[in-house]
């Protein structure tokens, strides 16, 4: 018998296996460039063993170039943890500034794939607002997926969060074409879900994420 | 003997740079290529005997540039060595003519050793091609030429 999928339960595992992918992909890129240059150093080593002279200005930059992928890598693995922790509990006060944050870090991937710059504005003061964090990491994924569209290639999407009398709001800038339709099926599921609501305006050329309080 | 011309393509630019050091140290000639636009500028100016490709890249992506090789220059060998593990990916891969389907990191002996595999295999088919003309038997001369059977091959994996 054909199972059908229930909306937000596979639309948020979905979400969990693309962002999944996207990490073990760039996880595994670290893992390349710190095996070639382990290699490369192996092979200085082999060659001054066949009294080949070794510059040591040259190791040392091999050694930076490990150090500095251990330390890329251990970014993506902390952000891998943050988002993972994002389904411990269902309702939290989510902080503005570190979703944004977290969010453009996991898209990065996609982002580069689809040549547009991503960027967010800091918010003037600090903003929070009670949410689902994960349905929110989720809502606001699809909404970038749309705006780097949009946006099109060798474009710019901007984030910026900005408080309102009612809750928050982040407005997503630079979507040089609205002209695909928007929101779709899932989008409105989580919106609904997190009683937020979606707009775009083609001449400010933006898309909207109103969160109430 | 000249140089085996290998061609990387990868937009990881500090992973392709020591990849193409490593290389040369072996006896092999490297270009780079960072990114689909790149590659298919490069090969066209001049056409590298093995092309080490990587899948997921900004704009042109290692499947369409793979696509776009196979198509106008189907001597070309193409390696794919990518971190990304899809085996709907690695198939259609294979199905366009991909030589084998690396994953990274791999191991340097085991790249070298897959480029010369896949140079002797141009190398062999064009021996064969060159018999097969000589015997004025061009169809078939031709048809070995072409994109290799992809069912004949095996998964490549360790």
């Amino acid at each position: 018998m054909e199972q059908k999928p229930d909306g937000l339960g596979w639309n948020g595992l979905q979400f969990f296996g693309r962002i999944s992918a996207s990490i073990s992909h760039e996880i595994k890129n670290v893992l390349a460039i710190i095996n070639e240059n382990a290699g490369l150093l192996e092979d200085y080593c082999f060659m001054a063993e066949k009294g080949k002279p070794i510059d040591p200005a040259r190791l040392k930059g091999i050694s930076e170039k490990i150090a500095k992928h251990v330390i890329r890598g251990d970014g993506i693995i902390r952000n891998m943890n943050r988002f993972a922790h994002s389904v411990d509990e269902p309702n939290h006060q989510v902080d503005i500034a570190d979703l944004l944050e977290l969010m453009i870090a996991l898209n990065s991937r996609f982002a580069a794939n689809k040549n547009v710059q991503v960027a967010h504005k800091s918010p003037a003061e600090p903003l929070a607002i009670p949410a689902n964090p994960f349905y929110l990491e989720n809502l606001l994924f699809l909404c970038l997926q749309y705006a780097m569209d949009a946006a099109g290639s060798r474009g710019a999407v901007t984030l910026i969060p900005k408080k309102e009398a009612d809750g928050i709001a982040i407005v997503m800038t630079g979507l040089a074409d609205l002209s695909a339709p928007f929101p779709g099926p899932p989008e409105t599921a989580l919106a609904e879900a997190i009683g937020a609501t979606l707009t775009t305006d083609s001449t400010a050329k933006s898309l909207t994420i109103a969160l109430k309080k | 003997m000249d140089k085996i011309k290998v061609l990387l393509v990868d937009d990881e630019e500090e992973f392709v740079k020591t990849l193409a050091e490593r290389i040369e140290m072996r006896n092999l000639g490297s270009d780079i290529a960072y990114n689909g636009e790149q590659a298919l500028k490069v090969v066209k100016d001049e056409v590298p005997d093995v092309m080490i490709l990587d899948l997921k890249m900004p704009g042109i992506d290692g499947m369409e540039v793979l696509r776009r090789v196979r198509k106008a220059y189907p001597d070309v060998q193409v390696i794919m060595l990518t971190g990304h593990g899809s085996d709907k990916d690695e198939n259609e891969a294979r199905q366009l003519g991909a030589f084998d389907y690396l994953q990274k990191p791999a191991d340097i002996d085991k790249i070298v050793s897959t480029i010369k595999n896949a140079y002797q295999n141009k190398v062999q088919k064009s021996i064969m091609a060159a018999t097969f003309a000589e015997a004025g038997e061009f169809d078939t001369a031709r048809e070995m030429m072409k994109e290799d059977d992809p069912k004949k091959k095996g998964s490549g994996k360790d």
